[in-house]
């Protein structure tokens, strides 16, 4: 019988051809139509992760954008401690992790029937991560022109946006999906504070140098018995350092 | 249209850690073999770049290396009154997936159960009596710890396990596990290098009067060429395992200690992205002819066998035995039939201790690289005057420092705003944490079947689980949060939070991918699904190989007596089914 040298099969996972949002001629480039969406390698292949271009919008609107901008703002606030979620690149994530295979939830148990299920069984709504944020969105402006004043979230003070925040989190409002939209939102955030920068947000490793990560690196040994003592070094992304203009975004 | 393939003396159904072993031991015995895989091919040098494995976004939260639900689901409920409804997205547990299955992204915990284990229901009973084990559903393995031990040393030795003695033959040794069976030698490697947060816990364990000791590690303390001829290098504690494949050669899995060598055999042949769709049957129902798969294309295959081994990850093991027709299904309304029974999990609880001004670095880390105690393990202890039986390790092995999913702050900290980023700060570099993995012993209402509403993308039905902690294994798990208490105090710290297990198993927070039983290996085809020879009582051409073979589970996990069990499995394969193919036990 013959011998199979294990050579990589030409056609990876079915998933990984299926479920993908071709962003086409957008992009500009060649390669182009061989990215999914702004999940920057593909499900179940060895590919490295591709840095997407920033500086534009693939799933926001414009309000949805500026909504999601001034939320992960108040999640992640800025302070001395670190820049806030805005400026770190947070709602740009989200965005680009819309775009991909996560926003449509391709890769989850999909089918039906939907049934209301128990806590202990998890999220048994239909909809997927986009259209959940298209909704939960609108409901927060909505809540917030209902009850302040005609004004978005946007344009609310910080102490009424986290008062918002705070009655979306506990189920407090008229949106029966609020306190399950807030804690995704919340998730997401924080991936976009602490994901390596090539995802888009993190910006300049800034979620790291907050807590003390040293991010990608690959080998403690000179440390690993120095007990008790910082760790001497900066953090590096996969992509580098900024100052080694490998372009980290 | 299906294709008919020429005969196989074997086929493989799954690629991971005990597929590997058994497509080594068959093809070494002459057989020619075709393993078939329905994930992808993956190897350490293409799949896991040194460059960009590092990534917690992409491996550890989007769980790139895993099966995906789309593509194989399951349902849960916590017990018969409920309606299951599908896991649509893998949380409590995550099945491995690809060349090399779990394998490739597990921690390496590589642990023996105790010799009381594989004797559990007899051990119990003489030891403490009948009454005290009534309401559980336990039972011995069918094979003794004895008769285990070459295949664990085998094991260990093919992975360049990494450890201290705590038995050697016989005679306890200082600093190994006192607890452990006798070992014929020590492990291959010695421990590894130490973090500062498992010392602290030694110093605490020791303090109360228990045994720490370094826990066994599949992550390499040193250099290491195994039995195979095949070379691995030393842990450089990256902190990206459990979820991650090792981009450095430095933990075992199939990748790094089996196939090397096996690919290269002539007479084995790897078919990576093809679904095992069903096991066939002769008309009979007597013995396997083969498989029927399906490819990455949509053809369907028919590859013919003599012998048929079921490698897959022990849920999807009963899965194909409920698919196809081998074996009867249990009913726990009736407590008969095998296959599904004695569904187990593991029971645990976990510690954190916040302190002030120290660097743990939780960052400077392994998969296995900690300290163990197993004082209160299994039958370690005696429980005569406990309202429960079975145990737990308790495990500081701090893992990772991966700032997604690992920012402890003290209870009643807000989870955003400014109170969070304060807390957050102070407590990342200033937390040491510990758990309990406890046992999970069977019940008559814990079993696995088919689901009667929900399908996978071939319209077959998915697996269907109905678990809940027995109260048994609650009532130990607490009091074993007593023990985590103490230890913690003694820790110091500013702060101790100790955990305790509940009732209501939430499939959505990961807890452990230690999911056991369902085609248990035992002595009575009555009450178990195959033989001590891992091989089914109804179709005796078909083995079933993995910790699906668990009567129950241990505290410990669980991939130690996996490997074993390969081993036995092989060598009963080899040096009894085919000098005279049969069954090897009479029923």
């Amino acid at each position: 019988m013959t011998s199979s040298h294990p050579l990589r099969p030409s056609r990876r996972q079915f998933l990984s051809s299926t479920g993908m949002i071709l962003l086409g001629a957008s992009l500009g480039s060649a390669k182009a139509a061989e990215h999914s969406g702004a999940l920057p390698w593909k499900p179940f292949s060895a590919l490295p992760p591709e840095p997407l271009p920033g500086g534009r919008w693939y799933v926001f609107s414009p309000e949805e954008a500026r909504t999601v901008e001034a939320i992960v703002d108040r999640i992640v606030p800025s302070d001395d401690l670190s820049i806030g979620g805005k400026e770190a690149g947070c709602a740009s994530f989200i965005d680009r992790q819309l775009a991909g295979s996560y926003g449509t939830s391709d890769r989850l148990y999909t089918q039906g029937p939907f049934m209301p299920g128990l806590p202990t069984q998890g999220y048994q709504g239909s909809a997927a991560p986009t259209a959940r944020y298209r909704e939960g969105l609108a409901a927060l402006n909505k809540h917030s022109r209902d009850k302040l004043g005609g004004k978005a979230f946007f344009e609310l003070t910080t102490a009424e946006q986290d008062q918002v925040l705070k009655d979306f989190e506990g189920g407090k409002v008229d949106y029966k999906a609020s306190a399950g939209f807030f804690n995704l939102v919340l998730q997401n955030t924080m991936e976009g504070f602490f994901a390596d920068p090539i995802y888009g947000g993190n910006k300049d490793m800034a979620g790291w140098k907050f807590i003390g990560f040293p991010g990608a690196r690959y080998d403690y040994r000179d440390y690993v018995t120095a007990h008790n003592k910082p760790f001497p070094l900066p953090p590096l992304s996969i992509g580098g350092r900024p100052e080694w203009k490998t372009g980290s975004r | 249209m299906v294709r008919k393939l020429p005969r196989k003396d074997a086929v493989i159904i799954g690629l991971g850690w005990t597929g590997a072993i058994l497509g080594h031991e068959l093809t070494d015995a002459g057989l020619d073999v075709v393993a078939i895989e329905r994930g992808p091919w993956r190897d350490t040098a293409t799949d896991f770049n040194v460059a960009y494995a590092p990534d917690e976004l992409r491996y550890a939260v989007r769980k790139d290396l895993f099966l995906q639900p789309a593509q194989e689901a399951m349902t849960m409920r916590n017990n018969v009154s409920q309606t299951a409804l599908p896991m649509r997205d893998y949380g409590s547990f995550l099945p491995g997936h690809g060349v090399g299955g779990a394998g490739t992204h597990w921690n390496g915990h590589t642990w023996r159960f105790f010799p009381s284990d594989f004797r559990l229901k007899s051990h119990l009973t003489e030891r403490y009596g009948a009454e005290r084990v009534q309401d559980l559903q336990i039972q011995d393995w069918g094979v003794s710890y004895e008769e285990l031990e070459a295949s664990f040393d085998r094991f260990e030795y093919l992975c360049g396990i990494s450890g201290k003695a705590g038995n050697l033959n016989g005679t306890i040794q200082d600093g190994g596990n006192p607890f452990e069976g006798p070992r014929r030698r020590d492990y291959p490697l010695p421990p590894m290098q130490m973090t500062y947060a498992p010392t602290l816990f030694a110093e605490a364990a020791r303090a109360k009067g228990l045994h720490p000791f370094p826990t066994p590690s599949a992550n390499l303390s040193g250099a290491y060429v195994n039995p195979l001829g095949i070379a691995m290098g030393q842990c450089t504690f990256c902190g990206h395992c459990e979820r991650f494949g090792c981009a450095n050669y430095s933990k075992s899995s199939a990748h790094t200690t089996v196939l090397p060598v096996l690919m290269r055999k002539s007479n084995f042949e790897a078919r990576t992205e093809c679904e095992v769709l069903k096991i066939n049957l002769a008309p009979d129902g007597k013995s396997a002819t083969g498989v029927t798969y399906i490819d990455v294309n949509g053809e369907i295959f028919e590859q013919p066998a003599d012998i048929v081994l079921l490698n897959a990850y022990g849920l999807f093991n009963v899965r194909l035995m409920l698919l196809s027709g081998i074996g009867k299904p249990y009913d726990p309304s009736t407590g008969e039939g095998v296959v599904g029974r004695n569904y187990c999990y593991q029971t645990n609880a976990g510690t954190q201790v916040f302190f002030e001004g120290k660097h743990m670095n939780p960052f400077i880390a392994a998969g296995a690289l900690g300290q163990s105690v197993d004082d209160y393990n299994g039958d370690a202890f005696d429980h005569g005057g406990l309202d429960f039986v079975g145990g737990a390790g308790l495990n500081c092995i701090p893992t990772n420092g991966r700032p997604i999913q690992y920012r402890p702050v003290p209870p009643g900290t807000p989870r955003w705003g400014s109170e969070w980023k304060k807390a957050t700060k102070q407590y990342y570099n200033n937390t040491l944490t510990f758990s309990s993995q406890g046992s999970s012993y069977a019940t008559r209402g814990n079993y696995l079947d088919l689901d009667p509403t929900y399908k996978d993308r071939f319209g077959r039905p998915l697996l269907r689980m109905t678990f809940d902690f027995p109260d048994n294994d609650i009532r130990m798990s607490n009091w074993i949060s007593g023990r985590m208490q103490e230890i913690a105090d003694q820790l110091g710290g500013k702060q101790a939070v100790v955990a305790r297990a509940r009732k209501g198993w939430n499939s959505v927070p990961y807890q452990s991918t230690h999911n056991t039983g369902g085609a248990i290996m035992g002595t009575d085809p009555n009450t178990s699904a195959v033989n001590r020879h891992l091989q089914s009582w109804d179709v005796p051409n078909v083995f079933a190989i993995g910790a699906s073979a668990f009567p129950q589970n241990a505290g410990k996990n669980p991939t130690g007596p996996v490997g074993a069990l390969a081993y036995w499995a092989a060598d009963s394969i080899r040096n009894h089914y085919l000098k005279n193919p049969g069954r090897l036990v009479e029923a």
